[in-house]
């Protein structure tokens, strides 16, 4: 009786991600061996694994800055940089893999700030570009989202002039200006300064309370425990170990994944 | 033994040690103004500059008009330069293989022939032929194809209309300019780390817009202090083109030294000319300079305003000290 609407519940909510058996090469070198993941909406999904073990090439195939070589990922329903009819598969258009790209917000490990402008103008940079959002109408967002990242009093410094944590901080806001249903997160923390890495993590973990849909690659893992609704490990191209961040870490069921644990705690 | 963690009154005190000399430095110095006096010793003293004849015939109408020439040559020939560089080095980077090709063997072309010879090359492009039309191309080959005789022209006009010298000028200086900014647009487009194309891409931005907004403001800061350099060579280049022939500054400064049999002051004035229309273009390009290094240091405003007056009082700070 009680296990009924749950049931229903599954059927009418699509996962926001859903990936399967994604394989990426670059050239002879296998990077993903047929990943399976999926990624329900509000949730939060973080990705842990030794270095060169395919998890920043996963997030980037999710918007597209990779092209998938096999397998089928699909964000929010539709199909990642494809479209299917019948039994074939079409390339979309630059256009229309830039209009996906638009509800789909990510944040490097580098930043990647556009150095000419201000903190404000990287905010205001893409509503006003792509969206076509009034200048006056973006400026106001913008100025709302650097106070909730904490940076309304910096909005005219250049990037240049922040810190590691302010300007991942910025890129966060700039990646919201948008709108997105999704938030990929690629080693957020990992080029900065361990005492900054502390106001990164605490936007990431306000924007998850606030219901944003997030994959975050990353080092953290008492972040991952404390955030995470669903800890994977990834290892050498495939997904070792996937399921609730606690029970992954206390109780780590492969080898592989005691093996990495043992060395990031 | 003296204790060195106790601080005593004289440790606390401002360090106030004398600077190490630099005797070489005075020597240096002396030797330069030595030098530089003898030369404006010369400059106002020797009777063959003839400064009163300078002075007389630099500023003559003709001369004006060739310095307005040289000017307008250089001016218009760096912007369509520049604007078919651009478009050379984004065909240079793309992946379609007959765009990049092409534009390989463009730059290959017109960086290969020397100036000159391009300039006397397009001062004669009226023997390759004597009318210009636009129509449809291949027209005679395809009517003879089918036994026709058509002509899909639709507009012409006789090569000595078109080709005029200021325009065979222009090409020579325009097209062969073109291939030495390609590489440097294309050197400052290849300067800008991926993460930056990524960082818009992701942000769902275009192509174009991305190079537009993104790419080419921040490849700017790499392109234009070159891009001074290929102006400042083209205001000398221009002098070229009395080749083809077109009338410039230095052809009527020489013009009047040959008829005046005064060459020496003539070619004192075009020095003057040159250094004074260099000089300009000097003030402009910091300026470009400064716009475009925007958020590429931490100094404040007021630090930036204070770099601008370094640009006439470069001395170092603690000369001959």
């Amino acid at each position: 009786m009680s296990a009924e609407p749950v049931a229903v519940q599954q059927t009418a909510v699509q996962p926001m991600v859903k990936a399967e058996a994604v394989r990426k090469h670059f050239g002879r070198l296998e990077v993903l061996k047929g990943i399976d993941l999926e990624v329900m909406p509000r949730a939060v999904m973080c990705i842990v694994g030794p270095s060169g073990s395919g998890k920043s090439t996963f997030l980037r195939c999710i918007n597209h800055l990779e092209q998938i070589n096999g397998g089928r990922l699909w964000v929010d329903g539709e199909l990642v940089g494809y479209r299917q009819r019948g039994e074939k598969l079409y390339e979309l258009k630059e256009k229309e893999v830039a209009q996906h790209r638009r509800d789909i917000g990510m944040v490097f490990q580098r930043f990647n700030l556009f150095p000419h402008m201000t903190a404000l103008g990287n905010v205001m940079e893409a509503p006003v570009q792509v969206k076509g959002t009034s200048r006056n109408e973006a400026r106001q967002r913008g100025l709302e989202l650097l106070e909730r990242v904490g940076l309304s009093e910096r909005c005219d410094m250049y990037p240049s002039q922040l810190s590691g944590g302010q300007q991942q901080r910025v890129a966060i806001a700039r990646a919201l200006a948008m709108d997105p249903k999704l938030m990929l997160f690629d080693e957020p923390t990992s080029a900065l300064d361990p005492e900054l890495v502390g106001e990164v993590l605490d936007v990431m973990r306000g924007l998850a309370e606030a219901g944003m849909t997030m994959i975050v690659v990353t080092h953290e893992m008492g972040f991952a425990r404390e955030v995470g609704d669903e800890l994977v490990f990834m290892d050498d191209g495939v997904v070792v170990e996937a399921g609730n961040p606690r029970d992954v870490i206390t109780n780590p069921q492969h080898e592989r994944t005691q093996a990495f644990l043992s060395k990031v705690l | 033994m003296t204790d060195t963690t106790t601080p005593t009154a004289s440790t606390r005190a401002d360090v106030k040690a004398i600077p190490v000399r630099h005797p070489g430095r005075w020597v240096a110095s002396a030797g330069v103004v030595l030098v530089s006096a003898m030369f404006v010793h010369m400059l106002v003293t020797n009777p063959a500059f003839q400064w009163s004849f300078i002075r007389d015939n630099a500023f003559s109408a003709p001369v004006i008009n060739g310095a307005k020439n040289t000017l307008v040559l250089t001016v218009l020939s760096m912007v369509l330069g520049v604007a078919l560089g651009i478009v050379l080095a984004v065909m240079r980077l793309s992946p379609n293989p007959v765009l990049s090709g092409g534009a390989w063997v463009y730059v290959w072309f017109f960086r290969a022939v020397p100036r000159v010879v391009l300039l006397i090359l397009f001062g004669n492009l009226g023997v390759l032929y004597s009318r210009y039309d636009i129509g449809i191309p291949f027209d005679r080959q395809i009517a003879n194809l089918f036994g026709l005789s058509l002509s899909g022209r639709f507009f012409g006009v006789s090569a000595n209309t078109i080709l005029t010298a200021f325009v065979a000028a222009l090409l020579g200086l325009a097209l062969s300019e073109a291939a030495y900014m390609a590489e440097i647009v294309r050197a400052g487009i290849s300067s800008i780390e991926e993460g930056q194309t990524e960082a818009a891409q992701a942000l769902g931005m275009s192509r174009g817009k991305l190079m537009r907004r993104i790419v080419l403001p921040q490849a700017m800061r790499v392109i234009v202090p070159p891009t001074g350099n290929e102006t400042i060579a083209m205001i000398k280049d221009t002098s070229l083109v009395a080749f083809v022939p077109y009338y410039e500054l230095f052809f009527q400064l020489q013009a009047i030294g040959s008829r005046t049999f005064q060459l020496f002051p003539m070619l004192v004035a075009a020095c003057l000319w040159y250094l004074a229309m260099t000089s300009v273009l000097m003030v402009g390009q910091h300026f470009l300079e400064k716009r475009y290094a925007r958020g590429t240091r931490r100094s404040t405003d007021r630090a930036e305003k204070k770099s601008l007056f370094k640009i006439w009082t470069r001395l170092p700070s603690n000369w001959g000290a």
